[in-house]
């Protein structure tokens, strides 16, 4: 019994990059639409990483050979902080065995991030280095708020497994979403923004060499290797989003494999994901990006965020 | 904040359907561009590097016209890129000027195949207003392959996203 579930679970992960690109482009219209647009359709994605993956690559005389590995550490790095995290199935209290954790998510985020600033120096552009610079002064910043919002649910739930968390504050209902949760529901999804490099971090869609961080780090990848870096840069918004909702808001999600379990689970699932879709697009079409000098406000209040969420959620669980 | 969105709603849909491609208006090139499609899955995503070889910037403000709501390129899948890593399409214009024929080589070396060369205007095509200059190292045409060649002086946003996405669907039928 053990094993097929934990494999089923491990599955959830594919699901994952498998729905990212789709998400990616109910976004890319949502916003489109909320530009008075038409956009490009919801499965443009798609066809973008199909083209890319046919396409030959072209490589800076001056990098070396961590310039090719590095898009595969971005890749298998993320793939494997999806596959801790549950989309439809939470994780039972009965399933044996310890999973990888919430801390092992962040590092495996964290090698993802590193692989990709180094690769980035590679090429030899001075684009790349302000990139990567600029990438690790905002993660350096967003990490410590991360973890503490994480920590947050884990104390909620007195486990840092993702699934179990889910499973535990699914069952518990209202009573499991404390003021903690709130105000490290909010610190997350602060931190998220930044972490995916969302206004008002960073500019997907900007084109301006100056202002780019994430954008400014894949200037020099082509063919396959962008292919791989950009849909694991859409399965690391779709993970950030499930975290948000797994963590908080997981009620609905499937406690037990049996299939009408399931499909609800991913009814419900799918909705909240388009739901926070929508914000995501409210919040991106109405805030300017953020002058650089300005994000360590805007994380350092994140972090404050999740430190009086962590608080709270202390005081209520032991009291004074 | 909400100013913007209630702009937003009050204004509506700004994009406008595209007016079809007038054959006068371009012209392909050559058999390379068929298999540069095909290869490229047909065209529904068509990343776009702007190569601006030294024009009057009369057909920048035509192109950058493209990535507004009422042209709105994106939605057949066009989209402006900041690198030629990313290039599928170098939309090249003005004439080649001195000072930025080795620019224009080395953006065609740094782009991966397949990749397909647009010449907008008429100054890519054949120097225009400009031909016979000292400054002028030629037309595009004398610099790189050609595979699209889109004309008017400048050419209206919509020539150029319409002549641009007629000739690789004609390209990709053939
Ligand atoms: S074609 Fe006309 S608008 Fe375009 S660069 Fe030449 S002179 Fe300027």
């Amino acid at each position: 019994m053990e094993a097929p579930l934990n494999a089923g679970f491990a599955f959830q992960g594919i699901v994952i990059f498998l729905a990212a690109p789709l998400a990616a482009g109910v976004l890319r219209k949502l916003k489109a639409v909320l530009q008075n647009r038409l956009g490009a359709p919801v499965v443009q994605p798609y066809r973008d990483l199909r083209k890319l993956l046919g396409k030959e690559e072209v490589v800076s005389g001056t990098a070396s050979g961590l310039f090719r590995v590095a898009p595969y550490v971005v890749f298998a790095a993320t793939a494997g902080a999806c596959s801790l995290v549950p989309v439809v199935l939470a994780r039972m209290a009965t399933a044996g065995g310890a999973w990888g954790d919430l801390v092992v998510l962040v590092g495996l985020l964290a090698l993802g991030r590193f692989a990709l600033a180094l690769g980035a120096l590679e090429a030899g552009s001075a684009f790349g280095g302000m990139g990567s610079s600029r990438e690790m002064m905002v993660s350096s910043l967003a990490e410590p708020a991360l973890l503490t919002a994480l920590f947050v649910a884990a104390l909620e739930a007195r486990t840092s497994e993702a699934g179990r968390i889910a499973a535990h504050v699914a069952r518990t209902g209202g009573a499991a979403f404390g003021p903690g949760s709130a105000f490290a529901l909010a610190a997350l999804f602060l931190v998220a923004l930044a972490e995916c490099g969302r206004l008002p971090v960073d500019n997907p869609s900007t084109h301006l060499e100056l202002t780019m961080i994430h954008e400014a780090m894949i200037l020099e990848y082509s063919g396959r290797s962008l292919a791989l870096i950009e849909w694991a840069s859409q399965a690391r918004l779709l993970l950030f989003m499930t975290l948000l909702v797994d963590l908080f808001l997981p009620w609905g999600i499937a406690l037990d494999a049996s299939a009408a379990a399931l499909a609800l689970g991913a009814a419900v699932y799918a909705l909240k994901i388009a739901g926070l879709c929508a914000v995501l697009a409210f919040a991106e079409t109405s805030t300017a990006k953020l002058r650089l000098f300005r994000v360590p406000d805007f994380l350092g209040a994140a972090f404050v965020l999740a430190l009086i969420g962590l608080f709270s959620q202390g005081f209520i669980q032991w009291g004074l | 904040m909400f100013r913007i969105l209630r702009r937003c709603a009050r204004t509506g849909l700004a994009t406008l359907p595209l007016e079809p491609a007038r054959d006068a208006d371009y012209e392909l090139a050559g058999e390379k561009l068929r298999e540069s499609i095909r290869r490229l899955r047909g065209g529904r995503s068509l990343y776009v590097r702007e190569v601006d070889a030294g024009s009057c910037n009369g057909c920048e403000i035509e192109i950058s016209a493209l990535t507004s709501p009422v042209y709105d390129a994106e939605r057949f899948g066009v989209h402006v890129t900041a690198s030629p890593r990313h290039a599928d399409v170098l939309l090249v214009t003005g004439p080649v000027t001195r000072q930025m024929e080795l620019a224009l080589k080395m953006t065609y070396e740094a782009a991966p195949e397949p990749k397909i060369v647009v010449a907008c205007g008429d100054c890519a095509l054949d120097g225009g207003a400009f031909a016979g200059s000292y400054a002028v190292a030629g037309a595009v045409e004398d610099v790189l392959p050609v595979d699209i060649r889109i004309k008017g002086c400048p050419p209206k946003p919509s020539a150029i996203l319409g002549a641009l996405l007629a000739a690789v669907e004609r390209a990709g039928k053939a």
